[in-house]
């Protein structure tokens, strides 16, 4: 007879048949030590640059194929301490922040036209659902085209690349309400308005935060995608510009500036939604809540 | 609670019901009868008891009693004797609070909606509420942290707080172990006792209509019509015990043999 993870006393077959079987409380049943999740992950990640920075000077490769981490590092920080790479950071983090802005009033906007109107959302839903089939970055060049090579064209080119995750997101969580909850409040007299501010608008917020999440790292992409079509600032176009005087360094530091500025864009999400959503029980499926 | 003024053996109608018919239109341009020409009369301060199988329209003729959903035919009249205002209060299936709101907060959404009394009063109300349903410690918690019995006692008290004339119960302590369920049935009664409000109360355990209610409408399955109004004369103040009566049993009995018979009718 086995039974899990129970100890059966040993001895012969009718010894067993005697003896108790017991099952020891979980604190008896030695467990081993967990190593903290970010631990291992930073460990592995140094381990991985110190390969790269071994293997880089024990192959002795050339610097304008693949830098060194120090190399890396070294033109971070002149670029930083020059103020260039701050200042073409900063052109990128405003193109980003305005059409990260710009597409979250349109697809909310919209979200909330289609959610109340059943006539827009017959109308107007079907062309957009046509629309999100076209690859959005395609229009860069032709946004650069209609509004020039300032900022408008990158706003516009992160605009429509965040909207539609946007819009997506926010007519699920307008429709997320349930039916109970909604008869609920009119058995109080509430108005459609009411129920919209009441429980519409606050059962969207976890759905929104999730389109949130996904919309700020496209956006990030799509201001790269936008400054390579044409720029005359950015971090997209340093990239473009370094990569031309075969400054490979100062392009991988232009890479690190661009995954901190996801990251950090990332964690004010993330922040928000727990202090905003703070009801919602906490999920894990994002593999970028590091 | 405020003190009521009125006697608790008036003799007004809360509410009538004359020929309330409801078809839904169904797949392929059939409809369905769910409830067929429904007339009921239900006097000012009477707790009144629905019961009826699954599917006989009993939660339908609830909604219907509180606008929610409009029936095709017929006619609901309620009675002149008081305003219109605060009419009718609902307590449903779930609990239905909203997860972002503390207890105190889901109790005073009808205040956020429709504005009438003064804050300071409205503070004292919930905090007598909160009491009457042995929630006081519990104003500041948000809806997760309650269990499901202290959940509809929320829902329960969120209703009442703005003094519904008539109080409609869609089943509401159908999601409840059987313990909870009980102490829920007797606690109801209590709070009853207190103004004895018109309640119109839904469910499908027999124990739980007779025990608290003076008459019970049993209703049949589809379309949902009203078999017999049944009186339960028993003695109130009501106890769990009642229940071993025999007075109890044959009323209860009554209503089985009555839903039965339905059953096989059909």
């Amino acid at each position: 007879m086995k039974l899990g993870n129970t100890r059966v006393a040993s001895g012969t077959a009718v010894d067993e048949a005697r003896e108790p079987v017991r099952r020891p409380a979980a604190q008896a049943v030695r467990t081993r030590r967990q190593v903290p999740g970010f631990v291992l992950s930073w460990g592995l990640f140094l381990i991985l640059i110190g390969l790269w920075q071994l293997i880089v000077r024990a192959f002795d490769v050339s610097i304008v194929l693949v830098p060194a981490p120090s190399d890396v590092v070294r033109s971070l920080v002149d670029g930083l301490q020059s103020g260039f790479l701050l200042d073409h950071m900063w052109a990128t983090l405003k193109e980003i922040l305005i059409g990260f802005g710009l597409a979250i009033g349109m697809a909310l906007v919209s979200a909330g036209l289609i959610t109340q109107f059943r006539i827009v959302d017959k109308a107007l839903l079907p062309i957009l659902v046509l629309i999100q089939t076209i690859p959005k970055v395609a229009m860069a060049p032709l946004l650069l085209m209609w509004f020039g090579i300032g900022m408008t064209s990158k706003v516009l080119t992160i605009a429509l690349i965040a909207y539609f995750p946007l819009l997506v997101n926010s007519i699920l969580g307008l429709r997320s309400a349930e039916p109970e909850q909604i008869d609920m409040l009119r058995s109080f007299g509430a108005s459609e308005f009411q129920i919209m501010r009441r429980l519409r608008l606050p059962s969207a917020l976890p759905h929104i935060f999730a389109g949130l999440d996904v919309a700020v790292i496209l956006s990030v992409t799509g201001a790269v995608v936008a400054e390579f079509v044409g720029a005359t600032a950015g971090l997209g176009y340093t990239i473009q510009a370094t990569n031309f005087n075969m400054d490979v360094a100062r392009t991988f530091a232009v890479v690190v500036l661009l995954s901190v500025i996801g990251m950090t864009l990332h964690a004010v999400v993330v922040t928000l939604n727990r202090w905003l959503v703070f009801w919602a029980p906490s999920r894990k499926e994002h593999a970028r809540d590091l | 609670m405020p003190t009521p003024s009125r006697p608790p053996t008036v003799t007004d109608v809360a509410v009538e019901l004359h020929d309330i018919t409801m078809r839904y239109q169904a797949k392929r341009g059939r409809s369905v009868l769910a409830l067929d020409e429904v007339n009921l009369t239900i006097t000012e301060g009477q707790f009144v008891s629905i019961v009826g199988p699954s599917g006989c329209g009993k939660s339908t003729l609830l909604k219907i009693v509180m606008g929610l959903t409009r029936q095709t035919a017929g006619e609901v009249v309620f009675g002149p004797s008081r305003s219109h205002e605060n009419m009718l209060g609902m307590v449903f299936q779930q609990p239905l609070l909203l997860p972002w709101r503390t207890v105190a907060k889901n109790m005073l959404i009808s205040h956020d909606l429709q504005p009438r009394l003064p804050r300071a009063e409205l503070d004292k109300r919930v905090a007598e509420q909160l009491d009457m349903l042995g929630l006081r410690d519990f104003a500041d918690q948000y809806p997760s942290e309650l269990s499901g019995g202290m959940q509809q006692r929320v829902g329960i008290g969120r209703a009442l707080l703005h003094d519904p004339r008539i109080l409609l119960m869609d089943e509401p302590f159908g999601a409840l172990d059987a313990m909870t369920r009980d102490q829920m049935g007797l606690d109801l009664l209590d709070i009853w006792e207190r103004d004895r409000k018109t309640v119109l109360f839904v469910t499908h355990s027999i124990p739980e209509a007779v025990l608290l209610s003076d008459r019970v409408v049993v209703m049949t399955p589809r379309p949902g019509r009203i078999a017999e109004v049944i009186d339960v004369d028993l003695a109130r103040p009501r106890r769990l015990e009642d229940i071993n009566t025999p007075e109890f049993g044959e009323i209860a009995s009554r209503i089985r043999v009555l839903l039965n018979s339905e059953h096989s009718a059909h």
